[in-house]
């Protein structure tokens, strides 16, 4: 075998070992997105039933918390990015990365100060690489998040929430993560979670209008207070939203992976297509030149016995 | 036919248990209270304890371990961040947690594991 067509037929062996791999992982990331679904689908009736119920304390009572008053004057805000833990996502995470420098950017032009907090390995990685300071960092759960790991998140957020801005707190809280639209689309987005801004929640326009309108919501009776049941209720809403946040990032980030699997697989039976054309022409031209050798070898022997009769 | 109201059961991560009730008994901050149909709009925070709901074809125990119950026009929500119907839980293990918790000095996991057995005795 001539040392070109060993060259190809090694590249395509390699090659189709490669396909292989990103064949798996599409199937592999199909599957989980299915089961991401599931999770985000799960978690939606705790997350509207605690909605309902932040509505009703909010125009129930005239309580004032930590949590929901605006500061006047914010100076300091806390960005949460989602990011994932492994990469071969295609543009996943460096989207959501840039999203969080879009906002960042547009947040210190609003003359605030900017507190990184960060999920996920990669993200992790992008600031590190720059030498940036990230104020705390979670990573080891981005492809299946559990509450337990948004309640690990939310604590220090909420705590950073409620210090006093003088003492290292901050006034507002931003998350951005990828939200699942389809299988085919995941835009990376920026909310406002801290201090609650009830109307910008999407679940809460759903309940404004299934409500009728006119009705007022009906008087609670708060057990034990409308503080108490407030100081308990708004935790417990801002962790059901990190964990909202969260499941719908691990969605996006299989439903990205198993595009960018796919593609790869495509380009390598391209690859593999091509490969094997200039394989089978360096074949050819093997086959071509031994036949001229031979042809020529046998021509030049017959010349040479001729000469020798003579 | 007593009139009745509609539970939902919901744990952070999936929807327990929900269906028609004619009253629900669950452990507040402030103690246990009871709720029957029409009773006045409510809100408040659960402390860890056994949730029986009372049902045209007998009880349902589930233990709760925080969150909320929420009720207004006959509808009822409990909340919960981890809820297990009692018919779930494996008695065994929830020994088992019980030990470990006793002899870690875990006070809060020991009351998750004893709560749990509490629901599934008052089963």
């Amino acid at each position: 075998m001539g040392a070109q067509l060993r060259v190809y037929k090694r590249r395509i062996k390699s090659v189709t070992a490669t396909k292989k791999i990103t064949k798996a992982m599409e199937m592999i990331a199909a599957s989980r997105i299915v089961k991401a679904q599931r999770q985000v689908a799960a978690s939606t009736p705790y997350a509207s039933e605690l909605t309902r119920a932040v509505t009703a304390v909010a125009t129930g009572s005239t309580t004032r918390h930590a949590l929901t008053t605006e500061a006047e004057n914010p100076v300091r805000a806390a960005v949460l990015l989602v990011t994932s833990d492994r990469g071969l996502a295609g543009g996943y995470s460096s989207n959501a990365i840039k999203a969080a420098e879009v906002l960042t950017e547009r947040l210190r032009a609003e003359g605030k100060d900017v507190v990184t907090y960060i999920v996920g390995r990669k993200g992790v990685a992008y600031y590190g690489f720059r030498e940036r300071p990230v104020a705390e960092s979670w990573t080891g759960f981005t492809d299946s998040p559990t509450y337990a790991d948004a309640k690990r998140i939310a604590g220090p957020l909420i705590e950073a929430v409620q210090l006093d801005t003088a003492e290292g707190g901050v006034d507002e809280l931003h998350i951005v993560f990828t939200e699942f639209a389809s299988m085919m689309t995941q835009t990376p987005v920026d909310n406002r979670l801290l201090p609650l801004s009830l109307e910008k929640a999407p679940v809460e326009q759903e309940a404004a209008e299934t409500a009728t309108p006119g009705r007022l919501m009906p008087l609670f009776d708060f057990e034990p207070s409308a503080e108490g049941v407030l100081d308990a209720l708004l935790p417990r809403y801002v962790e059901s939203r990190i964990y909202n946040a969260l499941l719908q990032a691990a969605a996006s980030e299989h439903a990205a992976r198993r595009r960018a699997m796919k593609s790869a697989t495509d380009n390598a039976e391209e690859l593999i297509k091509s490969l094997s054309r200039l394989a089978n022409a360096a074949r050819q031209a093997e086959i071509t030149q031994e036949i001229s050798e031979i042809v020529g070898g046998a021509s030049a022997l017959a010349d040479a016995t001729a000469g020798s009769d003579n | 036919m007593a009139a009745e109201l509609h539970v939902e059961l919901v744990a952070a991560d999936r929807s327990v248990w929900s269906g028609e009730a004619t009253l629900v008994i669950a452990r507040t901050t402030s103690g246990d209270i009871g709720v029957m149909p029409g009773h006045q709009p409510l809100l408040g925070v659960l402390e860890s304890g056994p949730v029986t709901i009372r049902t045209a074809d007998g009880n349902v125990v589930a233990a709760v371990h925080g969150g909320f119950i929420s009720f207004a026009d006959d509808k009822l929500s409990l909340l919960a961040e981890v809820a297990e119907l009692a018919d779930e839980i494996d008695i065994q293990r929830a020994e088992r947690a019980l030990e470990r918790a006793k002899s870690a000095a875990d006070a809060a996991a020991e009351r998750r594991a004893d709560v749990r057995l509490r629901a599934v005795a008052g089963h």
